[in-house]
């Protein structure tokens, strides 16, 4: 157990500080080095062949006449790889390029490397493949319990998760039912999928590339090429975004593979309609609630169906099935719940790893159902939230005692309590639904509040062995104390670098501290994901300190002749001289276990985030417009170590949710994606987004590392459901799906 | 064929450059250039933004050969030497980068918006970059930059 730390060092910019971003000024410049700017003398470029259908078997592949082109350096088929031809981050199941069967629209069948990028198109689409197309598996549910084609060897189910705790058959004086659908959303991160391949003399490969986990993406790389680890090794290029879309393999083995084919180094990126192709999504989901609650609202009763469709290949589905089971009921208390959650193969795009992943869609329809009861109580719905709040104390439907602060209706009052934003005032387009399109001047235009709160887990589940490795080195440079610090966890922009240099100065007492890039020379960092690298990695940053420091004080006593506390950077310096301490530490959080397979009970979890939302909307009722007017936040983070990357998490989250509340969907018809641009798929603009005032809590988890809590996804659970809250209460309509769009505002009918 | 441009104040040629390639590509992998950002290539996101004779465009818009004896300014030329401009000192002081892919262009369009309107409202800012797309912070910070950078 840690205590919050205690900071009186003469440094500054340690924890609890802002300091700036150690690679802010390079990239204000233009000049940071994102994985789709690299270069190298004699690169040639790599694209890939993707099917056009959702579901059909290769007949044949004729590759004869993109040969023939001119420029062109390779062309590969699934006969190229050399290693096994599957990949996967829980299940080796899909393959690095498709055998005889496709199962997703956008499935990588081939490869060209040319030297023009539109010598490389135009070669691949030279490539004939002769499919017979076959019919999709497009629902979820039906996947599970219809009678359609089995997809994978082991059936359509990834995974089912059932939970049951209490009276099963448990009845209630006040009953609401709800049927709730998420749509597909998309990370849609701005760097796209980029990285370089050098092929090596000792036969091996040097890959340069953006994503969440070095080392995971080495082990699936190693298992396709047939290669040790010792010969692939890969170097964190600049990460323009990830919200778990780069957890999975993009262009990796594809790089790798056209590298060693060609001999040349390899630049493969991504355009933005293959971006929507080229990563998985968050789970569509359909979602079955029943809540039962006394009169005066408290929850007797919940049982949920949930079916989330992981599309063609399992991806992180097993882990979002966790969550959505398991964090599925929300914050509250209730002592009797059923679930079953299903993760389910269909021929839809793959899914995965969404921020929020898996809390976001169960967050959306429990929220909902909270509402529905209030409505069905004339309770207020901050209040039979409130009446229903976990705190410290409480027992989760797994059985998990909460051990550390879940102020879940101080949060709540927080955002209620906030001002109202002021009503319209003088007519500016940019405040009315529709904006400068000009489609009213306030006629047609209700404003209406909505509440929501969530919980979301940190850190990896289930009894996973998660851990991360730091390296430090201390010495003396230019007559003063420096450290490099060495980690592979992946910056992605959240500001990871930032972090682990606060965390170096507040615990050695020393200003100069160098971010060395991240690769695979060091130990692994785990993922960037599950709102974890300031509590994992920023745990092994602080226990490489505290190795380095018992070195030092050891040094010291030999120096000073008797022990030192504590000592200053020209004590430092004055005690190494020339010698250098170099630390390598591998930390892990505290244990967790998995969930038991009949009852869904178990440790299953190693922290809890929560964060609660106020949205307040103008709704043009007759055009089905809607502007988010505000969106509060209120968040406990246990420890803000860097309080200014705190409040732009909470924004850029937040802002995520409201994303899938009103606009983001990629739209899929009989598994073909219909909307794979920006120009379709969108995201919020600076116009759609509201202010954000946001309240920040900070109530130590005496388990976490200076008593941090993860802070990236907790605000995406809460931000839809209350978005789509304040819609209800403007236009009085059920809206039972995300994301609303204008026809649900209006052609349905009121509730 | 052989391009003419001037960019950042210098006469710059690029050779063999096919006629389909757009000033982004040319930029990017012909100039060694990769500062302005190839986030969509279809005008939707202003991560490529720069000065096209002092106008801002998405250059993944503009054909190379429309750039032929033009001046373009990026976002590597807005510095003076070490020192960043205003636009990108605040950026970096109020936390507005984060993965920073969209920041070039924000840069550029903020920059524009300033010369243009030295002391903008928030409607006024926002109604200049709603051309640029931004996924990590929720444009608050975004906003905070472009005011302190008013002020400077």
């Amino acid at each position: 157990m840690t205590k919050p730390a205690e900071v009186t060092r003469s440094t500054t910019g340690g924890i609890g500080e802002s300091p700036l971003r150690p690679d802010g000024a390079l990239k204000v410049r233009g000049e940071f080095a994102y994985s789709s700017d690299l270069w190298h003398e004699d690169m040639v470029w790599g694209v890939t062949l993707r099917s056009p259908h959702p579901h059909a078997r290769i007949r044949s592949v004729d590759l004869t006449e993109a040969l023939r082109v001119p420029g062109v350096h390779a062309v590969l088929t699934h006969q190229d790889v050399p290693g096994t031809n599957r990949y996967g981050l829980e299940h080796a199941d899909q393959p690095v390029l498709a055998v005889d069967l496709v199962r997703y629209h956008g499935e990588p069948v081939a490869l060209v490397a040319a030297d023009h990028p539109e010598t490389a198109r135009r070669a691949m689409k030279r490539i004939k493949v002769d499919y017979e197309v076959l019919t999709p598996v497009s629902d979820a549910e039906h996947a599970v319990h219809g009678d359609g084609p089995r997809l994978h060897r082991d059936g359509n189910v990834v995974r089912h998760v059932p939970i049951r705790r209490g009276d099963q058959n448990a009845t209630a004086p006040v009953v609401v039912h709800g049927v709730y659908e998420v749509g597909m959303q998309d990370q849609a991160f701005l760097g796209p999928e980029s990285g370089l391949a050098v092929p090596a003399e000792d036969g091996g490969v040097d890959l340069f590339v953006a994503t969440q986990w070095l080392h995971v993406d080495q082990r699936q790389i190693c298992y396709a090429l047939g290669l040790p680890a010792d010969k692939v090794r890969l170097t964190l290029a600049g990460v323009g975004g990830a919200f778990g879309g780069r957890e999975d393999l993009s262009i990796q083995v594809h790089a790798c593979l056209l590298a060693r084919h060609t001999g040349k180094p390899v630049k493969m990126v991504y355009n933005r309609e293959e971006s929507f192709y080229g990563h998985v999504h968050r789970h569509p989901a359909k979602l079955y609630y029943e809540h039962g609650a006394t009169e005066d609202g408290r929850l007797v009763y919940v049982r949920s169906r949930i079916y989330l469709d992981g599309g063609a290949y399992a991806s992180s589905t097993p882990a979002v099935v966790a969550n959505a089971a398991t964090l599925g009921f929300g914050p509250y208390n209730v002592d009797n719940v059923t679930m079953d959650c299903w993760g389910v193969y269909t021929n839809n795009p793959p899914c995965g790893a969404m921020r929020g992943f898996g809390a976001v869609q169960a967050g959306f329809a429990y929220e909902s159902q909270m509402d529905k009861l209030a409505a069905a109580l004339g309770m207020d719905p901050v209040e039979v939230r409130v009446r229903n709040a976990m705190s410290e104390g409480s027992t989760m439907p797994t059985g998990q005692v909460l051990d550390s602060a879940a102020p879940v209706a101080e949060l709540l009052r927080l955002v209620r309590d906030r001002p109202m934003p002021a009503e319209r005032g003088e007519l500016d387009l940019r405040a009315m639904p529709g904006g400068v399109s000009n489609t009213t001047h306030g006629e047609g235009v209700v404003r209406g509040v909505g509440y929501a709160v969530g919980v979301k887990n940190i850190c990896f589940s289930e009894g996973f062995d998660d851990y991360s490795t730091a390296r430090l080195r201390l010495e003396v440079l230019g007559g003063e104390p420096a450290a490099t610090i060495h980690t592979a966890a992946a910056e992605v922009g959240q500001g990871l670098v930032t972090i682990e240099q606060q965390i170096v100065r507040t615990e050695l007492g020393i200003q100069q501290v160098t971010v060395h890039p991240a690769d695979t020379t060091v130990g692994n960092g785990g993922s960037t994901s599950a709102s974890r690298q300031t509590y994992v990695t920023g745990g092994a940053v602080k226990a490489a300190c505290e190795a380095v420091r018992e070195k030092l004080l050891k040094l010291a006593v030999t120096r000073f002749g008797e022990p030192r506390a504590n000592l200053t950077p020209a004590e430092i310096v004055s005690v190494l001289g020339t010698e250098v301490i170099e630390e390598t530490v591998e930390w892990r959080h505290r244990p967790t276990t998995a969930l038991d397979p009949e009852t869904g009970q178990g440790f299953a979890h190693v922290q809890y985030g929560f964060a609660a939302h106020r949205a307040v909307v103008d709704v043009d009722v007759e055009l089905g417009l809607v502007k988010v007017v505000e969106l509060a936040c209120a968040q406990d983070v246990g420890k803000a170590l860097n309080p200014q990357a705190v409040v732009g998490q909470i924004h850029g989250g937040s802002v995520q949710g409201l994303g899938l509340a009103v606009m983001e969907e990629i739209q899929v018809t009989e598994g073909k994606v219909r909307n794979p641009s920006f120009t379709d798929y969108l995201i919020p603009t600076i116009l759609d987004t509201p202010p954000m005032p946001v309240d920040v809590l900070e109530l130590a988890d005496p388990h976490a590392p200076y008593g941090l809590r993860g802070v990236g996804e907790p605000p995406t659970i809460s931000s839809t459901p209350a978005v789509v809250a304040a819609i209800r209460a403007a236009t009085g309509l059920a809206l039972t799906r995300v994301p609303v769009r204008p026809e649900h505002l209006t052609l349905e009918e009121p509730r | 064929m052989r391009l003419n441009v001037t960019v950042n104040g210098e006469p710059r040629q690029a050779e063999d450059v096919w006629p389909g390639e757009s000033l982004l590509y040319v930029l990017r992998e012909r100039l060694g250039l990769p500062g302005s950002k190839n986030a969509c290539e279809q005008g939707e996101c202003g991560s490529c933004t720069v000065y096209l004779d002092g106008t801002p465009v998405c250059a993944c818009l503009v054909a190379a050969g429309q750039a032929e004896g033009r001046e373009v300014r990026t976002v590597e030329g807005l510095a003076e030497g070490e020192a960043l401009d205003r636009v990108q000192q605040s950026f970096v002081d109020a936390g507005a980068v984060q993965c920073g892919f969209c920041t070039p262009g924000l840069v550029v369009a903020a920059h524009d918006l300033l010369a243009r309107v030295p002391e903008p409202t928030d409607p006024e800012i926002r109604e200049a970059l709603a051309g640029n797309l931004c996924r990590c912070t929720g444009y608050e910070k975004i906003l905070d930059a472009v005011r302190l950078a008013a002020r400077r």
